[in-house]
């Protein structure tokens, strides 16, 4: 029992610290699922109209493999939310995982963990209080949202598993984050462990949902994404299968508590190792360091994006397995035969292989704030580095960052989608292309991060705002009838869409150019402000 | 006498809060300057203006005959800085950052380095995220002092060492101030600033209350004398300069302002001296006569108390 002591002032804190946070995060879920509800049943007052989106879906391997299947075709529901059902158990498994993750490892790096501990404070009291914390928020997003679904006028049984699949998959990667926080040292690296567990399981699903023949349909189950699909809400409610990530928290949480039992506090479990005691030559420059702070997480999404590269380009050439019912095949006519959906399929794939990029692009831009805030920033603009040099160093690493990443993905595509289909030599350079067309939106966001942190530092993290904002606008945007205007405004709505898409080149030098002229901007103001 | 550092009428401002209200500093070159004055008095923030890291809103720097908002980069080549709070990249070792921060200013004596590293008794090898907050501390140290800089700027460099390791740190400034060069070191250990400094500046609410040597310093402050007579003292508490009296029968304890002694001896050795015991101030009373203000007086609620 005294291992837990402490636990209720724990949980009281972490509710203190996140009073804002997490009232704004349900809301933000609750109103994005109730709005969009709403928005798509008006659509389909028919019940033709319905089916007909409801089978287009299916036989588009690009919304099978980016949402998942619709199981029952004629649910109002199911179809009104199937864009929400994987894509929001994703993002609240982001919350339910980042939750804990703030609230332990975060906490016991930064050493105020260290200092509760000195008081009346049981082994297990960080971990529970964080989970507590995590699984209430979801539980209570789940809820709120089911009500929220009920209000827009859907049955009671199917809103209430909807809520509860969304909160089940919050579950289980505040599980995850358990484990991925007992792991590392560092904050930056069980949230990244936590992403790529994340990645994974999206991924091991749409494998899962995409396979033509269904030979393959067993790897949804591998993911707690697929889990949360696999309630089928609005289409059976399988209330059983939210056991199963209930067990697989069980699990994560045992092995958790077993590895905290095994380590000194402050410590993770890969023990420190000592390093150089010289510097390499080549570490002069802030460039160089830049380098040295973000290769690390470059690498490891560099190899995420040329797994991706190739799994896309992978399933690209099955698409023809898809085309069975009459409406698809009339779809792939106008699309322009075979190859026009399997292009389709792979300039919207780009398109999220784009949005996914400019992530990184956004976190490489922010570690200009945290070097600062972290009072890193000082002692390198104490020397002979001008606030110039030093801010290039990490908008290079953005830029060039994401450059990197997007050509290995259309890399990967390329030669996936060119060895299915029999024409590397054809396929690369059009990936290529298709991938490339995507850096100036990319570039535009980061260089969005760049003009915050010179001219607003403190509200610098609204750049994660603005992206999720256009992510919603690119989502959404039509389903809510927005105007043009507005839509417009998503710097990813005017990339090309390539491979097979017409290629204009005004708006990719209008991107590029607004993105220069904020980034300069950025400059500017930087050199101008007060820095720490 | 050329100055390193001139600083006149600054003003800093957060905000509402003041932090610097026209403050004056000038650093002589060549000498160990003592910059005193409690957390929060404004010793980083005048640091770093002087760093170009700030922009003051009003008033003039002048750093190593430059501007230091300016000029930051190049005069930055010139001088070395140890901040109060030393944070390292977690995943590269102390060695590592010494040597970077060293060739960002344009070279490292590595000699020196070699022994500096001897003498603080620090791993190179180590992570930074495994460091203590005093071995934190030694890596910007030693990557400073193994500088070739003309200026050395230091804010409270000794706040994580071990009485040991600040032994280590005055014997590397003692060796600084005999090869002539400039340091700037800010601090609230009294007793550090004492043993190191030609000249001290008290920083108090973002101004500069006193300047000078200790021995300028200390003629505005008090010497404590004890007394024993060979007769019961006469007139002594009606001379100027005279606090806390305390007479019993031939013994006398009080306190002279340091200017106003003279006199005082006189008037005690009328008396005929027995035994005496004079105590020069600290510049722990120097610096409290300066506090004592900010203190708050517990004593002026109890009255209230016990109305009620």
């Amino acid at each position: 029992m005294n291992d837990f002591v402490g636990t209720g002032t724990l949980v009281r804190l972490a509710l203190r610290r996140d009073r804002i946070l997490i009232p704004i995060w349900i809301v933000v879920f609750v109103m994005t699922a109730a709005g969009s509800a709403k928005a798509t049943m008006d659509l389909y007052s028919d019940p033709k109209a319905l089916v007909d989106a409801a089978q287009t879906s299916n036989a588009s391997p690009a919304l099978v493999s980016l949402y998942g299947r619709i199981f029952d075709e004629s649910s109002l529901g199911e179809v009104s939310l199937f864009k929400l059902t994987a894509f929001g158990a994703l993002l609240v498994g982001l919350l339910g995982g980042m939750l804990v993750v703030r609230h332990t490892r975060s906490e016991e790096e930064s050493g105020r963990l260290e200092l509760l501990s000195a008081g009346v404070l049981g082994r297990y009291a960080a971990l529970t209080s964080a989970l507590i914390v995590s699984g209430a928020t979801v539980i209570v997003l789940g809820l709120l949202t089911a009500l929220s679904l009920m209000g827009s006028g859907l049955d009671a049984q199917g809103s209430f598993a909807f809520g509860l699949m969304w909160a089940a998959a919050g579950l289980s990667f505040a599980g995850v984050a358990a484990v991925t926080s007992q792991v590392s040292e560092s904050a930056r690296a069980a949230n990244g462990l936590t992403a790529i567990v994340l990645g994974v399981a999206y991924v091991l699903r749409a494998i899962g949902d995409s396979s033509a023949d269904g030979s393959t349909q067993w790897v949804s189950w591998l993911s707690p994404i697929g889990w949360s699909q696999q309630v089928r809400a609005y289409a059976g409610d399988r209330w059983a299968v939210l056991l199963v990530p209930l067990v697989f928290l069980a699990l994560l949480v045992t092995a958790a508590t077993a590895l905290i039992r095994r380590r000194d506090l402050g410590a993770g479990l890969v023990p420190p190792r000592p390093g150089p005691p010289r510097a390499a030559k080549s570490l002069r420059s802030p460039l160089a360091l830049a380098w040295r702070l973000h290769r690390g997480s470059l690498y490891a999404w560099g190899f995420a994006f040329l797994l991706l590269g190739l799994l896309v380009g992978n399933i690209a050439s099955n698409v023809d397995g898809f085309v069975t019912s009459d409406s698809a095949k009339e779809m792939v006519q106008k699309l322009g035969g075979v190859e026009g959906i399997t292009d389709a399929f792979l300039a919207t794939e780009m398109g999220m292989v784009g949005l996914l990029a400019s992530a990184f692009g956004i976190q490489a831009a922010l570690r200009l704030r945290s070097e600062e805030t972290a009072l890193r920033a000082e002692p390198l603009l104490a020397t002979g580095v001008s606030r110039a040099q030093w801010l290039a160093s990490h908008v290079l690493m953005a830029l060039l960052g994401t450059g990197v990443l997007i050509l290995v993905a259309g890399l990967g595509s390329g030669i996936s989608s060119g060895a299915s289909l029999g024409n590397v030599g054809r396929q690369v350079p059009r990936m290529l292309a298709a991938a490339a067309v995507q850096l100036p939106a990319i570039w535009l966001v980061a260089a969005l991060v760049v003009i915050l942190f010179g001219f607003a530092p403190k509200l610098v993290t609204g750049g994660w705002v603005l992206y999720g904002v256009f992510l919603l606008i690119g989502q959404f945007g039509e389903v809510f009838n927005l105007p043009q205007s507005v839509i417009n405004l998503s710097p990813y709505g005017h990339t090309p869409r390539l491979p097979g898409g017409d290629f204009s080149v005004t708006p990719v030098l209008w991107l590029t150019g607004i993105a220069a002229a904020l980034t300069i901007a950025g400059f500017a103001t930087f050199r101008r402000r007060d820095v720490g | 006498m050329t100055s390193a550092i001139v600083v006149s009428g600054l003003h800093k401002s957060y905000g509402s809060t003041h932090a610097l209200d026209g403050l004056d500093l000038e650093v002589a070159t060549g000498e160990v300057h003592g910059f005193l004055g409690p957390n929060g008095a404004g010793k980083s923030t005048t640091i770093r203006v002087l760093l170009g890291l700030l922009r003051g809103d009003a008033g003039d720097v002048s750093l190593l005959g430059g501007d230091p908002w300016h000029d930051a980069a190049k005069l930055h080549r010139r001088l070395a800085y140890v901040p109060g709070d030393v944070n390292l990249w977690p995943n590269l070792t102390g060695g590592e950052v010494i040597d970077l921060l060293g060739r960002l200013r344009g070279g490292l004596d590595e000699k020196k380095r070699d022994e500096l590293l001897r003498r603080f008794d620090l791993d190179p090898t180590k992570k930074g995220r495994t460091y203590s907050k005093g071995n934190r501390q030694k890596v910007a140290l030693v990557a400073a002092l193994a500088a070739d800089v003309e200026l050395l700027i230091l804010d409270e460099p000794t706040s994580g060492l071990d009485p040991l390791m600040e032994e280590v740190f005055r014997q590397c400034i003692e060796e600084e101030r005999q090869r002539d060069r400039t340091v700037l070191l800010s601090s609230h250990i009294l007793s550090e600033v004492e043993a190191l400094c030609d000249r001290i500046s008290i920083i108090r609410r973002g101004k500069v209350v006193e300047t000078g040597t200790l021995a300028d310093l200390r003629h505005l402050t008090r010497t404590s004398i004890q007394a024993e007579l060979a007769a019961s003292p006469n007139g002594i508490a009606q001379l100027p300069g005279i606090h806390d009296l305390d007479v019993e029968g031939n013994r006398v304890r009080c306190e002279v302002d340091t200017a106003q002694l003279e006199a005082v001896m006189r008037q005690l050795s009328a008396s005929g001296i027995k035994s005496l015991v004079a105590q020069p101030p600290t510049l722990e009373e120097l610096f409290l006569r300066h506090y004592e203000d900010d203190v708050p007086a517990q004593d002026s609620t109890e009255p209230e108390a016990a109305v009620r």
